[in-house]
């Protein structure tokens, strides 16, 4: 039964759908594999992962997630079993892959924990419905219709109104809600214009009915449990991963309770799973908010949505939401185990086999990228566009929502926020978008009914309720002056400080000492699956207002890792990474590791990776809290290391400096000293290190001046603002009024940066320094010329253009700038490398320096064996590099090549648009290693969706500026026997070259097929399109052509640079090597 | 609210507001960790004499509805909460929690941190507190050291039925006769044997083993209640009786004075089994299944007649859960398969109790 070796696929990049929940499962399972005695067989491109570590699983492939490499590593480990379901929908998707191509039989390997069968059952439609008409359970009416006759037939039979799917289009395009026959008939004629095979699903619209999950568990001996429900706030129409959610469920009775908890237990039998498995249900609603049809004497009617046969997002947060490791239960369970038979490692005297028994509230909410994109579409629906969520614990749904809003780090933004167009609104934007939450509030606080804002959203009454709980708070708050009773009582309604400050017109400061004179201290209480009932062994805690405090202060010397809060685009799992490597580190090196998160999803708030865990947001009033609670009555405060929770850590080093609480690592003034422009310029200046030429403006006068002295073109940004928000580059004067205003806004007052844009290529380094000495493990090149945000690009390691002369002097000024800003721990520098001139030294800039972990840290660790962050904390601690054994300098290079590669999610998010820039965008990485460059290049761009297809057909709409460099690319494409489409300017240019190629006419012509056409027709497999500018008509034509190649799901290049590098690789697209990180490593 | 106080035996005291009737309630605390199932618990008659103390923090959120009462009348002697929901919200809700208590005369307090409550009845065990709204903690105290002791009193004579009557959902077409002596049962528990064909005669706990023979009943089964199981020699005996004449079923306290009559102990647990949640496993079959329980007493298997053997044991603790005989149609359990609230994985236990009847009938045993 037990299977001596076992294949783990992971989930690949992380993209929109599909986060860092996957390398938590991941972990967990390689873990339990250990425990069982399993040999584990790890493979995921995705290389920001824990998972991917050499020590997690025993046989670690960081490769792309294809059928033939998978084959090629099943070939080479034969192992006896396949565990599909941890790797999230890609892992499922390639193990039924694997399976109808012969391969699992072929090497006789078995799938464990889900049958195939019922990975069929559970993702075909019609099977689906069989198996739930065979349990007796609802399922949705729903017909497939080919025409309008077809489509009227159907909602008859229905009844209106019905939701209209059209087959094979994405995001549901074409298609919508028919509330009469008017609408039907309009709605049908477009849905099934929309789809290429005319086929449209007719489904009963549910829309207003409550939306309940449940997390269940099966195991091979037939015992069935359910971990965990939940009730989300937005009913259905909004995709669970874009809902707010509760734990438990708030508004089921008993019975409601136990009746989908019984349905999930006959689907998951039915179905065979051994392991977990997620059940979405549709539950009627209060009549007086959607009337249906049926008797309330009855039980009430639900109908089943859909059944996930795997681990999945919703797995993530219930395990974080009871405790209860449900990857590593569903790991064992496949390796063999009944539920009985496998202890409950939280209470460590229990098994299992139980349900979990919550004794607080959880709220998650879905953390949007619409701070970055806001030309994108905000409103939610079928299609999931969060890249990440936070998760809120606390006694009571407002004190745990108060507290989740926290959690977001979306601009200091409270329940209080109202945007600012609203105030002289008449109506507020109540349909369902990532603002829905603030305009309830808002509603309510205008006096509008709860009942007729529970009739227009669908929101239950007891939600607006709970919204009213809160308002009523800040108008006492606004009305009385404060005392302890009421303070006392908005902080348990998870007011924070500085809520209570902006409505009681006081500082946060304030407030906080007033907590203090009158002992309104939060306590901690303990997570632990059983409401007490048991003494628990497990240290996570949450804060809550409340007589009893359980996280009682340890003895023994500890430090605070501030971790990295919901995964956004600019800030991802490799915060994460770094943050979990941080706590082992520090419990090396024979410290308490404390760690404080927001985010369910990652491998830093699962129980065992710190020797304490506080689940609590991120900020200023959160972590002294903490820090005063970890204090106890030592003289001491636990010191706090910041470096490696991405910005939302760093930012918070000022205000615990404010605070007089220790930092190890960089302090506040060497982060300082990078962040502040002229602090910079200045110290550049000092150590003699170039920086390209530029300046701090505030007027637009001055702006263009600036722009002028340095000469076009020019990279504005704001100052002070993340990830390179409303960053650009600016051509020419005309471009500069325009954008200056736009950056001017952004900046809120604050400076506007205008440097000149240097166009060579860029590197970067991640440096370790102790004090001393300093370490850079290893240079990496970016494949994009600068102008792209470092995120964005490729990145090679080795670097492949430069020459011992330029390294060197990298490693100098390095060495350089680390040692002179006092920076202890890690570095990251970003350097612009101009073409050298003839008999001239390297002309090397520096661009940006950061004194924290990056997101290259976990690439770089792998590639190179240096354990950075492990390295960094002892650093921090104070012990010197030479004792850990590593000399300073550039760490030599080893015989291999990486390449980390971009992934975005750009088809999730409408209205976005795609082509690389300063600011960033992608959502995920991928690597591709092998020993050679050709090697690395073709598994890079094969596991981030950008390999070329043999003899494809490609259009082309280069921008003047770029046309001359594109000619090489145009000639090594036709000699690769490809089809060339171009826009009307660039097939004149390769006419002229004497290259066939058909030309295309741009949208506003008004011809067809146009540009978007032959995208969307699959006319063309491949889109290269470079733009002019920001403000050119041109930029409007290539938005939509770059649009319909992400909704296409098709290569699209907005660099030349990627595009040639994807070119060279065809020649040698399947000549790869297979190999462990480990074995490429050790070379 | 006025506000209330929780003191314990212990001394500690916890600081609320009145929820309910203001007054004074005592008993013996106890905790359930339910998430759902409120009003059911409170209509639960084991709970007689205690003071229920529900760990999940808000309580009250989709209202009360007469039709899931599992008896006539709220059972414990009062409730303590984290929070009462003001507003409640379902299809089917008829009022407040507030208000149901209020109209019961039920005391309540709400607003103390029921974890720690929890945490001091899982360290301490058990213990007799007060509810209070009119009296110092000092006064509140004196009175509960001065109470009379929970296993001391009979608490099955005050929630059995004072009359023999007959279950009214039975309908004409029952197959089976079904005579049950109640010791405090819970209405599922007939409605589970009705809808399985069962015409049930519900007896008084004082009624000898001939009353209900009398019946000439098909079936007898011995109910669930509240209070220590030693308290009940009588019934005991009468049980013993009823052991071999026809088949039984015995649920929670029907199951520990089955046990009893077996020759098996019965022991109080530290701080009971209350809630959804607990694994039991079937150790014939191996299956293991989530339970509903209530119970501050369990069996002690030493001295078990040899033609018994311990059917089903807690995971969590190795406890007794049930108990069957070889050759005789006897199964007990003492968990909840009726469950409300809690999960229905085991209503199979009535599927083999009137399997049991059909077999017997059908001369097959």
């Amino acid at each position: 039964m037990k299977p001596a070796s076992v294949l783990i696929i992971g989930s690949g990049p992380i993209v929109i759908g599909q986060a860092a929940e996957f390398d938590y499962a991941g972990t967990q399972a390689c873990k339990a594999m250990r425990e069982e005695g399993v040999r584990s067989i790890l493979v995921n491109s995705n290389p920001a992962t824990i998972m991917t570590d050499l020590d997690v699983a025993d046989r670690v492939y960081i490769e792309p997630l294809t059928v033939p490499v998978l084959e090629r590593i099943i070939a080479r480990e034969r192992p006896e079993g396949l565990l599909p379901t941890l790797g999230g929908q890609t892992g499922l998707n390639l193990a039924v892959d694997l399976a109808n191509a012969g391969v699992l039989e072929k090497y006789g390997v078995r799938l464990l924990g889900t049958p195939l069968e019922t990975i069929r059952r559970a993702e075909d439609r019609e099977l689906f419905r069989d198996m739930l008409a065979s349990l007796g359970e609802p399922v949705l009416e729903s017909e497939i219709c080919h025409t309008l006759a077809e489509c009227e037939e159907a909602a008859h039979q229905i009844g209106l109104p019905v939701v209209i799917r059209p087959a094979y289009t994405l995001g549901g395009t074409g298609g919508g809600m028919a509330f009469t026959w008017e609408q039907l008939r309009a709605v049908a004629i477009s849905g099934l214009a929309a789809s290429p095979i005319t086929q449209v699903l007719v489904e009963k619209n549910l829309l207003g009915w409550k939306e309940v999950e449940y997390e269940v568990m099966r195991d091979g001996a037939g015992n069935c449990i359910t971990i965990c429900n939940m009730e989300n706030l937005d009913p259905m129409g909004v995709h669970t991963g874009d809902s707010i959610v509760v734990a438990p469920s708030q508004t089921l009775s008993d019975k409601d309770y136990q009746m989908l908890r019984s349905a999930s237990l006959r689907i998951i039998t039915e179905l065979g799973i051994e392991g977990g498995c997620n059940v979405q249900f549709a539950l009627a609603p209060r009549k007086d908010v959607r009337d249906w049809k049926g008797d309330l004497d009855e039980p009430l009617p639900y109908h089943v949505i859909e059944v996930n046969p795997r681990v999945s997002r919703s797995s993530a947060l219930a395990s974080k939401a009871t405790g209860y490791p449900i990857a590593r239960v569903a790991a064992k369970i496949a390796c063999g185990k009944t539920l009985g038979q496998i202890p409950n490692a939280v209470t460590q005297r229990t098994t299992a086999a139980f349900e979990p028994a919550l004794d607080y509230c959880v709220v998650k909410i879905p953390r949007w990228p619409f701070d970055k994109f806001h030309l994108g579409d905000r409103s939610l629906g079928t299609q999931m566009k969060a890249t990440g969520e936070v998760m809120a614990i606390e006694r009571t749904f407002e004190a745990a929502l108060n507290k989740a809003v926290r959690s977001l780090e979306v601009g200091g933004r409270s329940l209080l926020w109202e945007r600012r167009e609203w105030r002289t609104a008449t109506e507020l934007p109540l349909h369902a978008s990532d603002e829905r939450l603030w305009a309830l509030v808002a509603a309510l606080r205008r006096g509008q009914d709860a009942m007729e804002l529970s009739r227009i959203t669908g929101v239950d009454p007891w939600f607006l309720d709970r919204l009213g709980t809160i308002v009523a708070m800040e108008k006492r708050l606004l009305n009385e002056s404060l005392h302890p009773e009421l303070l006392h009582a908005a902080k348990r309604l998870g007011f924070s400080d500085e809520m209570v400050a902006q409505v009681a017109d006081r500082l946060p400061e304030q407030i906080r000492s007033l907590r203090h004179e009158w002992n309104i201290r939060p306590v901690y209480k303990m997570v632990d699956t059983c409401a007490a009932e048991f003494d628990a062994a497990t240290p996570y805690f949450y804060s809550t207002y409340e007589s009893e405090n359980e996280a009682t202060a340890v003895d023994g010397a500890g430090a605070v890792v501030i971790g990295s809060g919901p995964i956004r685009i600019g800030q991802g799992i490799e915060f994460d990474y770094a943050s979990v490597h941080a706590a082992w580190a520090l419990q090396r090196a024979g410290l308490r590791s404390i760690m404080a998160n927001s985010n369910p999803e990652t491998v830093s708030t699962d129980f065992d990776t710190s020797d304490r865990l506080y689940f609590e947001p991120l900020d200023e009033e959160a972590m002294r809290d903490i820090i005063e609670n970890e204090q106890g009555n030592e003289a001491e405060p636990p010191a706090s290391i910041v470096q490696f929770g991405g910005q939302t850590a760093i930012n918070l080093a000022e205000p615990l400096r404010r605070s007089s609480l220790p930092i190890i690592g960089s302090s506040a003034e060497a982060i300082d000293t990078a962040e502040d422009r002229r602090l910079f310029e200045r110290f550049l200046q000092e150590l003699g290190i170039p920086q390209p030429p530029g300046a701090a403006v505030t007027s637009l006068e001055e702006g263009m001046k600036t722009a002028q002295n340095i000469g076009y073109p020019v990279l504005v940004r704001p100052s002070y603002v993340l990830g390179g928000r409303a960053m650009e580059i600016v051509q020419n004067a005309s471009e500069m009024v325009g954008f200056l205003a736009q950056a001017a806004e952004a900046a809120q007052g604050k400076p506007i940066l205008i440097d000149k844009f240097l166009e060579g290529s860029e590197v970067e380094v991640d440096a370790i320094c102790d004090g001393e000495t300093v370490l850079i493990p290893g240079i990496m090149e970016h494949i994009e010329r600068a102008g792209v945000h470092s995120g964005d690009s490729m990145a090679v390691y080795p670097p492949v253009h430069l020459d011992a002369e330029e390294k060197e002097t990298i490693r100098d000024y390095t060495e350089r700038i680390v040692l002179g800003m006092g920076a202890i721990g890690l570095t990251n520098i970003q350097y612009v490398v101009l073409p050298r001139l003839p008999g001239e030294g390297p002309a090397i800039y520096v661009l940006e320096v950061n004194p924290r972990a990056s997101r290259t840290v976990p690439f770089l660790s792998k590639v190179t064996g240096v354990p950075m962050v492990q390295l960094a904390v002892n650093a921090m601690l104070g012990r010197k590099l030479r004792d850990q054994g590593y000399p300073g300098g550039l760490w030599p290079e080893r015989g291999l090549v990486a390449i980390k590669a971009p992934v975005f999610s750009m088809s999730k998010l409408v209205g976005v648009d795609t082509h690389l820039g300063p600011e960033m965008k992608s959502t995920g990485e991928v690597m591709g290693i092998d020993r050679t460059l050709s090697g690395a290049l073709a598994k890079a761009l094969l596991a981030s969706d950008l390999a070329l297809k043999p003899r494809a057909a490609v259009l082309l709409s280069i921008s003047d500026r770029t046309k001359a460099s594109a000619l090489p690319l145009i000639h090594k494409l036709a000699g690769a026997g490809y089809t060339l489409y171009a826009t009307e300017g660039t097939s004149k240019m390769i006419e002229a070259l004497g290259i066939p190629v058909t030309p295309v006419t741009k949208i506003l012509s008004g011809g067809h097929p146009n540009v978007v056409d032959v995208v969307m027709d699959g006319t063309v497999q491949c889109v290269i399109n470079t733009t002019e500018g920001r403000f050119t008509g041109s930029l409007r034509d290539g938005f939509h052509i770059r649009r319909a190649a992400a909704e296409r799901r098709i290569p699209c290049f907005t660099s030349l640079d990627t595009a040639a590098a994807a070119i060279e690789a065809l020649g040698n697209a399947s000549e790869y090597e297979i190999a462990t990180l480990a074995e490429y490593v050790a070379g | 609210m006025p506000e209330a106080l929780l003191v314990l035996a212990d001394g500690s005291v916890f600081t609320g507001r009145s929820c309910g009737m203001e007054g004074r309630a005592d008993g013996e605390v106890v905790f359930n960790t339910s998430m759902t199932g409120y009003q059911e618990m409170l209509t639960d008659p084991s709970y007689a004499g205690q003071l229920l103390t529900l760990t999940y923090p808000m309580i009250g959120n989709y209202g009360v509805d007469a039709a899931v009462e599992e008896s006539a009348c709220i059972q414990p002697a009062g409730l303590i909460v984290r929070e009462a929901a003001s507003f409640a919200s379902h299809p089917r809700s008829q009022g407040t929690l507030h208000s149901y208590l209020q109209a019961r005369g039920v005391v309540g307090i709400e607003g103390v941190d029921t974890r720690a409550v929890t945490r001091r009845i899982r360290r301490h065990g058990v213990m007799p507190g007060t509810i209070t709204t009119s009296e110092s903690a000092s006064e509140a105290l004196s009175r509960v050291r001065a109470l009379p002791g929970y296993d001391d009193v009979n608490w099955v004579s005050t929630v059995t039925t004072d009359v023999v009557y007959d279950w009214d959902s039975s309908g004409p077409d029952a197959r089976f006769r079904v005579a049950l002596l109640d010791g405090g049962v819970k209405r599922n528990i007939m409605r589970s044997l009705a809808a399985r064909g069962c015409a049930i005669r519900v007896f008084p706990a004082e009624s000898r083993a001939h009353d209900l023979l009398a019946f000439s009943p098909d079936g007898i089964v011995l109910s669930p209640g509240p209070g220590d199981p030693r308290l009940l020699e009588t019934m005991v005996a009468e049980t013993r009786l009823l052991i071999g004449r026809v088949p039984l079923l015995g649920i929670c306290l029907g199951h520990q004075m089955a046990a009893r009559a077996l020759g098996a102990g019965t022991f109080k647990l530290p701080f009971g089994h209350r809630g959804g949640n607990h694994p039991v496993k079937d150790t014939v079959t191996g299956q293991v299944t989530i339970t509903a329980q209530n119970h501050g007493y369990a069996v002690d298997p030493a001295g078990l007649d040899p033609g018994a053997y311990v059917s089903h044991i807690n995971l969590n603790d190795q406890t007794v859960e049930g108990i069957a005989m070889r050759g005789e149609p006897l199964l007990t359990i003492q968990y909840h398969s009726e469950a409300c609230p809690g999960p229905l994985d085991n209503t199979v236990i009535f599927d083999r109790f009137v399997g049991l009847l059909a077999e017997v009938r059908g001369g097959v045993l």
